[in-house]
């Protein structure tokens, strides 16, 4: 037994021991969610001590669709506009991942300027996502105008997304292959534009959330993940980032033409609440910088997408292929038998191992502190249900 | 859109109204007549100006318009119109509801939207009309197990306690419901009196929530209650009187926000704190206990909370502004004279007119400032708010106490300082 499993045991039991220890009376067993509006579709059940949370097991579950299997029915392409329903407001980067794994099955190039549609599109995404993630952050702590805020500048990417795709949300954007449409006129212009105006929110943000001292007060040294236990607990994208691991999919093992921008990796070392609602913060900064970059080195003119046969397949084998996306590595894992129809496909999300990180932290910390960690670990419930 | 239901037929709709309308006159007549004349003849009918009030000189002085002054002036100066509509429930009612329409579109501003549209065609002005009439029309559901007494008997005490609070409010020289001459105490025991309502309400529901909500509604209280008394003391060293209305006139020429800065901050925040409002609004933290102990209201128990609440918001801010901001003090605006040609009758009290309105515009300001939090904080957390309590804030308010014992005894304010007042 490692030290970390060691360590991992001992909070369980000390929990237990808790339980045991005190008398039944003391302890009162909380339900939070699905019928809670501090869960979303999720459900943990707390056993709280006075304040103090003893006791804590994550139920998922409950908007579980199967899409792994329904995957193996459909051929490539039409796997597409199901495989981005778990995420929809994060479709370009769940469908990006499975590109790339199809496109390595089936053996086929993208050309330069899709590859930098599809990078512009996911970081529009992120953005999206990103942001909704926020307002729900700050309707968690109580704070009513961080809510309104980043759901109104949200808009602003929807309406670009949806001149560059046609849809607002669910955008099946990203097929094998490259993307579906080349980008429309003006879109250059108009998407610099709203980086510029996105920027100056960007500190108006900062002043009123996370430069407030109540905010600060309640995140800090809250819900602390060492570096260590991150590691070996498995977590990943904001989470990881912010426990001092520099592990962005982007920078590490550098997918289309993400080794051709000059970006860092954002990180912060002290591993609280406070680091995990910062960084996805600084990602949104940072990914105003990419956009500029991908807006400036696309080339003008050229393919998008390489034509593929009306039931594109590929010789019998498997691949996997992880991107960045707003929560983490999301990786596909799809194992093809020569047929039009994959054998097996296998989606790694980043919101199910961040959730493995939720008892760690809850136990020991106070009712009060529950909304800061679990909105901070960056959780979907319904993409971690799949 | 809404749209009307399937089998809607709208002369059923119409006549539906006109069988109410019916039965009402109906009842009206038959029990509401006999009623009125059965009073009006067993009680002793006041003189109004040398003429005895009977029933027909009532009705026939309401339709001369020289003669209904007399009786306007009659009523105004009657005990039921100040307890229910002046320095009472009515005016107390209507400007909470001011501060809820206020709220709305105050915060939608902030937080860059439009905030109620529609109901009032103008900006939603009547949106709490149409919010009031939905509550009214829902089901009341009562949990399964719930003390039933207690839980219809707590939100209407609720609402009787903060009226309590508004009828020691003085509003003008000599407008005031009850001239106590410890109406500050008596102010907080009746505001003592709501974490109780709060433990009690939400031992009724016999549920998980609202009893960790009226838990920590109990100790955020008791945390603030000593603060928010203690930084009211230095205003009762400095004007030597606990009648609200004796200290509301000691402060002419100098408000003690002046002198008192520190309790003035500290009664702000502790009366924040006594009303629930966001950055202390623990009680009814939603991301954690769903809605703290209102979670099982429901229809029109939770729209005399609602009621409640913002009746007591305007009484904290209205005793604000009594304690610090010099109550009904100000400039005189209004004219002293003002009589329509041909009746040669003075139609209204200049002073008391004038001193009203400097007394609504500053609670409606101190109003605005307590909702302005709502806007920038997030909540804050049980630890530090007690730690904030009963810390902080305890010894802040101790610090002004000192600078108004200082004060008194130097010989600069208080009878025979300085200062004049």
């Amino acid at each position: 037994m490692t030290d970390f499993e060691q360590k991992v045991d001992e909070t369980m039991k000390m929990g237990l021991q808790i339980v045991k220890e005190t008398e039944e009376d003391r302890l009162m067993t909380l339900s939070v969610g699905p019928q809670h509006p501090g869960s979303g579709h999720f459900r943990f059940t707390v056993k709280v001590d006075g304040d103090y949370i003893v006791y804590c097991d994550p139920d998922p579950g409950y908007v579980h669709r199967g899409e792994e299997k329904m995957s193996e029915y459909r051929n490539f392409i039409q796997n597409i506009p199901h495989l981005e329903r778990p995420v929809i407001h994060d479709s370009n980067n769940i469908t990006y991942s499975y590109s790339l794994a199809v496109e390595e099955l089936v053996n086929i190039e993208v050309p330069r300027r899709g590859q930098y549609i599809r990078a512009l599109a996911s970081e529009l995404n992120r953005q999206v996502y990103t942001l909704y993630w926020l307002a729900i952050y700050g309707i968690f702590l109580g704070h009513s105008t961080m809510f309104m805020w980043p759901t109104g500048d949200r808009e602003l990417f929807i309406d670009l997304l949806e001149a560059l795709t046609g849809a607002r949300v669910t955008h099946a954007f990203n097929i094998p292959g490259g993307v579906r449409n080349d980008i429309p006129e003006g879109f250059k212009d108009r998407c610099l534009r709203q980086i510029a105006y996105f920027e100056k929110r960007l500190v108006e943000y900062e002043d009123i959330f996370y430069n407030n001292p109540l905010f600060r007060q309640r995140t800090e040294g809250v819900g602390t993940l060492s570096k260590e236990d991150a590691i070996r607990l498995g977590v990943t994208g904001s989470v990881v980032r912010a426990s001092g691991v520099p592990f962005d999919v982007r920078k590490v093992e550098p997918y289309d033409i993400y080794n051709e921008i000059d970006f860092k990796v954002q990180y912060m070392k002290s591993g609280d609440s406070f680091a995990r609602s910062m960084v996805p913060f600084f990602d949104m900064r940072e990914s105003c910088h990419i956009m500029r970059q991908l807006l400036d080195k696309m080339p003008p003119t050229g393919e998008v997408r390489t034509k593929l046969q009306p039931n594109p397949k590929g010789p019998a084998g498997e691949s996997y292929k992880r991107v960045e996306s707003g929560r983490g590595a999301l990786g596909y894992y799809i194992i093809s038998d020569g047929s039009p129809k994959p054998y097996r496909v296998k989606i790694s999300v980043g919101s199910f191992r961040n959730m493995l990180a939720l008892p760690f932290l809850l136990i020991g910390s106070k009712l009060g502190d529950m909304p800061s960690i679990y909105w901070s670990l960056n959780y979907w419930p319904v993409e971690a249900d799949r | 859109m809404a749209s009307a239901p399937q089998d809607f037929r709208f002369g059923n709709f119409v006549g539906s109204i006109v069988w109410l309308v019916f039965w009402i006159l109906i009842i009206v007549t038959l029990i509401g007549l006999p009623l009125i004349f059965i009073t009006l003849f067993y009680v002793p009918l006041p003189p109004v100006n040398g003429e005895v009030l009977t029933p027909y000189l009532f009705f026939s002085m309401m339709v001369d318009p020289s003669r209904t002054l007399p009786i306007i002036k009659f009523l105004i100066h009657t005990d039921i119109f100040r307890v229910a509509v002046f320095p009472g429930f009515s005016y107390a009612a209507l400007i909470a509801a001011a501060t809820i329409f206020i709220e709305r579109k105050f915060l939608a501003k902030m937080q860059l939207r439009i905030g109620p549209l529609y109901a009032g065609k103008i900006e939603g002005i009547l949106q709490l009309i149409a919010d009031g009439l939905k509550l009214i029309s829902k089901e009341i559901i009562i949990p399964s197990g719930a003390d039933k007494p207690i839980f219809w008997a707590t939100p209407i005490a609720f609402v009787a306690t903060a009226a309590a609070v508004v009828a020691l409010i003085p509003v003008a020289p000599g407008w005031v419901v009850a001239n106590v001459n410890v109406g500050l105490i008596a102010t907080f025991a009746f505001l003592g009196f709501f974490p109780l309502f709060a433990l009690l309400f939400s031992w009724a529901s016999n549920s998980k929530y609202p009893f960790i909500g009226g838990l920590r509604a109990l100790h955020q209280m008791i945390a603030f209650e000593i603060p928010f008394i203690l930084s009211a003391l230095p205003v009762v060293i400095l004007s030597g009187s606990l009648n609200l209305s004796d200290i509301g006139s000691a402060q002419h020429p100098f408000w003690f926000i002046f002198f008192l800065p520190i309790s003035a901050f500290v009664f702000f925040i502790s009366s924040l704190a006594e009303l629930e409002r966001i950055p202390f609004d623990l009680p009814e933290a939603e991301s954690e206990i769903v809605a703290g102990w209102l979670t099982e209201t429901s229809g029109m128990i939770y729209g005399l909370l609602q009621l409640g609440t913002y009746v007591k918001l305007y009484a904290l801010a209205a005793l604000f502004v009594i304690l610090f901001l010099g109550g009904w003090t100000g400039p005189q605006i209004f004219p002293m004279e003002l009589t329509p040609g041909y009746t040669g009758v003075k139609i209204y009290n200049a002073v008391t007119v004038n001193a009203a309105f400097w007394f609504t515009i500053k609670t409606l300001g101190v109003i605005m400032l307590m909702l302005l939090p709502r806007g920038i904080n997030p909540r804050i957390r049980i630890d530090i708010l007690l730690h904030t309590g009963w810390y902080k804030l305890i010894v802040l308010s101790f610090i002004n106490i000192f600078i108004a014992l200082g004060l008194v005894y130097g010989g600069i304010l208080g009878p025979g300082g300085l200062l004049p007042g």
